[in-house]
């Protein structure tokens, strides 16, 4: 447990330089074979260490995703485009870590600028990470580097990962490891490379509750450069939640096997003395893909829109009017999902298409969360499996197409559009494979998504 | 709305991408099968329903109207390759 770690820190019994020294050494030994990591910079965490003596992280090794800006460390969001980009400021979740002691000992790989479930949509020129447990297998997506890191290094660790659509849940589940996603706001967005604006979540992973309730009382504070922070509101936390198992994804659909584990955990849930009931969210789950992949696919567009070559990034020789060498560069180093999703969302914000497509979308969303608020008079937490099958074979996921990948988001999206705090909880295994269970609660109720969890740890 | 390859150039280019023939080919039967998908939003009563775009309400952040400390030019122009009399150099414009 981290807690335990910097205790012994700041009473001088571990050393923090040799201790991140040789924790170097091991990432880059797993970084070999996983490829878990687009930076490791060996030189900052070393000069970093050696002033961590205080501070609720004193000399904790923290890992960031790549579409977090670390000052001076090489940011990319995971795409060739953003290739030599070095921040000029941390972002704040960042500043507030380092600020209690942390040391960043690498940016973690991602699908690019987080499009993707499977962490298979990676930059040109960038090799996937590997699932911990099977490197045939996927490690989820987007921020896969975060969650096989925190499964695989054998020192006290935790990584900040960030959402939009499943991107903190979905990887931690297919690594067997903790990951929350707060609510919409209270983690500042300042620093973050955004995907979709009224989407993007920071939040931590690690490999206990504890750890996971450390990070975010660190990080989870307002910030004036930050418009949409709201902080954590202090809502009351729930004692005895009563918990609503969504009927939908223990039915057809859902690989048997992860049900059964899963059903595994609210048994002892049952047994802790928790009221257990069944409930339906009917708008959320036959129109929730849909809703999200619109509204983040426009967003998406117009936030791509600054990558042109010019300020930072990659960049060509100046040929050419500016259309034809924005054009160029922007051709040239997106991937091939970044490309298919400006497209998408570029189409449905174009006049004619706006009202039927990108504000009938925000409608929905709308709906979405009025059912979400509804149920939340009922139940305090929702559960359901994280992911609706075992971590995949890369082999398979060649055989989706783009439509048959984004519904494997099934389960993960509702929260997110609704802004809803999530949790994903190691939930045993099938076959040696990692299950995870998903819990959500209203907006603001991370506290008692965590005191859940810690009944169930 | 016939998606065909003629309008996904189009929007592409919209999108200041240049996509190659194969790209063409490959990205229209996809993108004509996630709209089709998507469509089905149609069936959803939106009537007197606002639009969400943000899932929380926001409040109006505001600070007094004082100036601070900002980058400096030789640290905003830190990650621009084509640079010129401390300002960023783009192409030409027509």
């Amino acid at each position: 447990m981290i807690s335990d770690f910097v205790k012994s820190v700041q009473q001088g019994k571990i050393d923090p330089v040799h201790h991140i020294r040789s924790a170097l050494e091991e990432v880059k030994n797993i970084n070999q074979q996983f490829h878990y990591c687009t930076t490791i910079p060996e030189q900052s965490a070393l000069a970093e260490s050696k002033e961590a003596k205080t501070g609720r992280l004193a000399g904790v090794a923290v890992s960031v995703k790549d579409c977090i800006c670390v000052k001076d460390i090489e940011s990319t969001a995971g795409s060739a485009i953003l290739k030599g980009y070095h921040p000029v400021m941390d972002a704040t979740a960042v500043q507030r870590l380092k600020d209690e002691g942390a040391i960043i000992i690498a940016k973690t790989a991602q699908d690019e600028f987080g499009f993707g479930s499977f962490a298979v949509n990676v930059g040109i020129g960038t090799e996937i990470p590997k699932n911990p447990v099977d490197p045939e297998r996927a490690c989820g997506g987007s921020s896969g580097g975060s969650a096989g890191l925190t499964r695989k290094v054998s020192f006290p660790h935790v990584s900040l990962a960030e959402s939009t659509g499943g991107s903190i849940v979905c990887p931690a589940s297919f690594c067997g490891v903790y990951g929350l996603c707060p609510t919409y706001g209270v983690v500042s967005r300042y620093g973050l490379m955004d995907y979709a604006n009224s989407l993007d979540k920071i939040g931590p992973m690690a490999t206990s509750v504890d750890d996971l309730k450390l990070v975010m009382d660190i990080i989870g504070h307002m910030d004036p450069r930050d418009s949409t922070c709201t902080g954590p509101q202090h809502a009351k936390v729930i004692q005895k939640p009563r918990i609503g198992l969504l009927k939908s994804s223990f039915a057809q659909g859902v690989d048997p096997k992860v049900q059964s584990a899963v059903r595994e955990f609210v048994e002892k849930l049952k047994r802790s003395g928790f009221s257990v009931s069944e409930v339906e969210l009917p708008l959320t789950e036959k129109y929730g893909i849909s809703c999200y992949y619109l509204i983040s696919m426009c967003e998406a567009s117009t936030n791509l829109a600054k990558f042109c070559g010019m300020r930072y990034g990659a960049h060509e020789p100046l040929d050419g009017n500016f259309n034809e060498y924005f054009s160029k560069v922007r051709s040239k180093y997106f991937n091939e999902e970044s490309k298919r999703r400006i497209i998408i969302g570029t189409f449905a914000r174009m006049a004619g298409y706006r009202d039927a497509y990108y504000l009938k979308a925000m409608r929905v969303r709308t709906k979405i969360i009025e059912e979400y608020k509804k149920i939340f008079t009922s139940v305090d937490i929702l559960l359901s499996p994280t992911m609706p099958i075992l971590p995949p074979r890369f082999a398979d996921i060649g055989n989706l197409s783009p439509l048959q990948q984004y519904m494997m988001d099934i389960m993960t999206v509702g929260p997110n559009l609704a802004g809803l705090p999530h949790l994903n909880i190691p939930a045993g295994s099938v076959e040696g494979l990692p299950v995870g269970m998903l819990l959500i609660a209203d907006h603001y109720q991370e506290q008692t998504l965590l005191a859940c969890a810690k009944v169930l740890e | 709305m016939e998606i065909n390859e003629e309008l996904v150039r189009k929007v592409a280019s919209l999108a200041r991408l240049n996509l190659t023939d194969e790209e063409v080919k490959k990205f229209t039967p996809q993108l004509k099968d996630i709209l089709n998908a998507f469509s089905h939003l149609d069936r959803v009563n939106t009537d007197n329903t606002d639009p969400s775009f943000q899932p929380i309400p926001i409040r109006n952040n505001t600070r007094h109207d004082e100036p601070h400390a900002s980058l400096s030019q030789e640290i905003a122009l830190k990650n621009a390759h084509h640079t010129k009399d401390g300002y960023i150099k783009g192409p030409r414009a027509v």
